[in-house]
């Protein structure tokens, strides 16, 4: 005899089977943006010690004046100076490369290829003290230098993936039928060719500008005591006590990320539309 | 002699498109491959490959900091790391296992349920995938601590349905506690490479034809036998992926062991990181590296040849 009990309890069961899938993703979405709000919460903290781990009170004290920690801005500023250089270097290096691999034939292509995806598939902590080995026996000083050539060094791989698959994706009829209206070689580079690969090079290029913004292993390895970056000063301050202003400039990137980037998929889909 | 033949997108890959005559890419031969390749490339080789055949080198060398070190082809050096440090990499590897395989657990649901559910919520899914990158990796590895920080809700939470008992009594955490214990890397190490496993997956889950699945419904496959047959098989390249992603970055990880962990869960990264800034002992960290590279290098190709996956890269 059925109880009242099993009619609810068996459309539960079902509408549970139905949506399981949203359930599960939705608890994972959540697992990977809590950090991300604890970081903003807290930022809004006034800690009692040193350590901001645990919740005072609330105070806008950090917003307003997020660059009381001296250290963390000049830190931030380098980080930011490398981030812009790296990206600069890697792009342009990476984007020819990727012209080549998804263009052409040649000998040792294999090869090269192979060359450019190792960095990807490697620990970090190998490239990062192997690289740093070979500077402190060419006796070079760490510092700037040492950290903006290691960062170039890791985002190349990327920005080369990113492009490579945009140019092999491109119709080569588009470059044709501008060779057939008597565009020169370079004219159609500028006019066709590149402005249909920049999608493939802009992603590059913010790929290795977060990925060397945020870079710590590779940074520790090669930086030397002077060169201090902001994930170095993070980390140093994960000892000593972190400054509420970290969260700050942690919320704050967070933020400008979600910006810019639904900024470009509307832009995107307005351009798909119009079109 | 050097043959760049100019090749078109045919023999590239995907979609081919017309077939680009060879003669008309052959005009621009002055702008050959070799020139487009060797800023890249001087670059990688400079800076990739040469440091790593002097590690080779520095990981046999004998000496001190005071006396310099010399190539001596002491290979007992490796040796010596590993015996030493043998739990450090039984430790890395486990947690890197694990956190892959919780990875996938968590990721493919999200990636499938952004694949085949989200409609026009699909493009705000994939932000708030790769959102959090964009807050400094050690920022929100730091939460972590506020998080599983003790006597928190989620400790208090754990506690309270007895799942720390049961951690605990695998080791895996204290009886009330979960900061500084294995399941705090863990955790760590699942949440800092999980999005390195829901874009691949995404991307090859993507790109499965939903005529498929209504095959499939239509030949009267329950929608669990349309996973098994059909969608998961198609997506095993992005798994392969998926968990190459996650578990080579995880296995030389040591920024997760430092802030979640406690002394006794370092992992390999930690001891090299040690060796190398700390200790100054150039050789030994050389050799770890070597160790790591090639351990992984082995466990790697062994399942790419179990997961039997040409196609990628």
């Amino acid at each position: 005899m059925p109880t009242p009990l099993i009619a609810p309890l068996t459309a539960t069961v079902r509408w549970l089977r139905r949506n399981f899938v949203i359930i599960i993703g939705s608890l994972a979405l959540a697992y990977l943006l809590l950090p991300n709000l604890v970081v903003m919460l807290f930022s809004f903290n006034k800690p009692a010690g040193r350590f901001n781990y645990a919740w005072q009170e609330f105070s806008t004290e950090a917003w307003t004046n997020p660059c009381a920690v001296a250290d963390m801005c000049g830190s931030l500023g380098l980080s930011l100076r490398i981030a812009v250089l790296a990206t600069l270097v890697a792009t342009a290096f990476g984007t020819l490369a990727a012209f080549a691999l998804a263009r052409y034939r040649f000998r040792g292509k294999s090869a090269t290829q192979g060359l450019v995806f190792l960095p990807m598939a490697m620990p970090e902590v190998v490239m990062a003290a192997s690289l740093g080995t070979l500077f402190l026996n060419m006796r070079v000083d760490f510092g700037f230098v040492t950290i903006l050539i290691a960062h170039i060094m890791f985002c190349l791989s990327f920005v080369v993936v990113a492009v490579k698959a945009r140019v092999m994706s491109m119709d080569p009829r588009l470059e044709e039928a501008a060779r057939d209206l008597y565009a020169g070689p370079l004219q159609t580079f500028w006019r066709v060719t590149l402005p249909l690969a920049a999608p493939g090079i802009a992603a590059g290029a913010m790929l290795s500008f977060a990925l060397s913004f945020d870079d710590f292993i590779i940074t520790q390895f090669n930086a030397g005591p002077a060169t201090v970056t902001f994930p170095m000063f993070v980390w140093g301050a994960a000892q000593r006590g972190v400054p509420v202003q970290v969260n700050v400039i942690g919320t704050a990137m967070f933020l400008i990320a979600i910006v810019i980037v639904l900024a470009g998929q509307i832009a995107g889909s307005r351009r798909q539309r119009s079109r | 002699m050097t043959t760049v033949a100019p090749v078109g997108p045919s023999s590239a890959g995907t979609p081919p498109a017309a077939p680009v005559e060879p003669s008309r890419r052959g005009r621009r031969g002055a702008f050959s491959a070799y020139w487009l390749l060797l800023p890249a490339g001087l670059w990688l080789a400079v800076f990739f490959v040469a440091p790593l055949i002097y590690q080779a080198s520095t990981s046999v060398q004998t000496g001190s900091l005071e006396e310099g070190y010399e190539v001596t082809w002491h290979f007992a050096n490796y040796w010596n790391a590993l015996e030493t440090y043998g739990p450090h990499f039984l430790r890395s590897f486990s947690y890197a296992a694990i956190a892959t395989a919780l990875c996938l657990a968590i990721g493919y649901p999200l990636a499938y349920m952004i694949a085949f559910r989200a409609g026009r919520w699909r493009g705000l899914l994939l932000v708030m995938v790769i959102a959090p990158f964009f807050t400094s990796f050690l920022i929100r590895t730091l939460a972590w601590k506020t998080i599983l920080s003790d006597g928190g809700p989620v400790v208090s939470a754990l506690g309270a349905l007895h799942i720390l008992d049961v951690t605990s009594w695998l080791g895996l955490t204290g009886t009330n506690r979960v900061l500084a214990t294995p399941l705090a890397v863990v955790c760590g190490l699942t949440y800092n490479f999980l999005p390195f496993m829901i874009l691949p997956l995404y991307s090859s889950l993507e790109r499965i034809e939903p005529s498929l699945h209504e095959a499939a419904r239509d030949l009267y496959a329950t929608p669990a036998t349309t996973f098994r047959k059909v969608t998961f098989p198609l997506s095993l390249p992005g798994v392969v992926a998926g968990t190459l992603l996650t578990f080579i970055p995880a296995s030389g990880d040591y920024i997760n062991a430092q802030l979640l962990g406690s002394p006794r869960e370092q992992m390999v990264g930690n001891a090299i990181q040690k060796q190398f800034l700390n200790v100054l002992d150039y050789p030994t960290a050389a050799a770890m590296s070597f160790i790591l590279m090639a351990l992984i290098l082995i466990m790697v190709s062994l399942y790419m040849r179990k997961a039997g996956t040409e196609e990628l890269v």
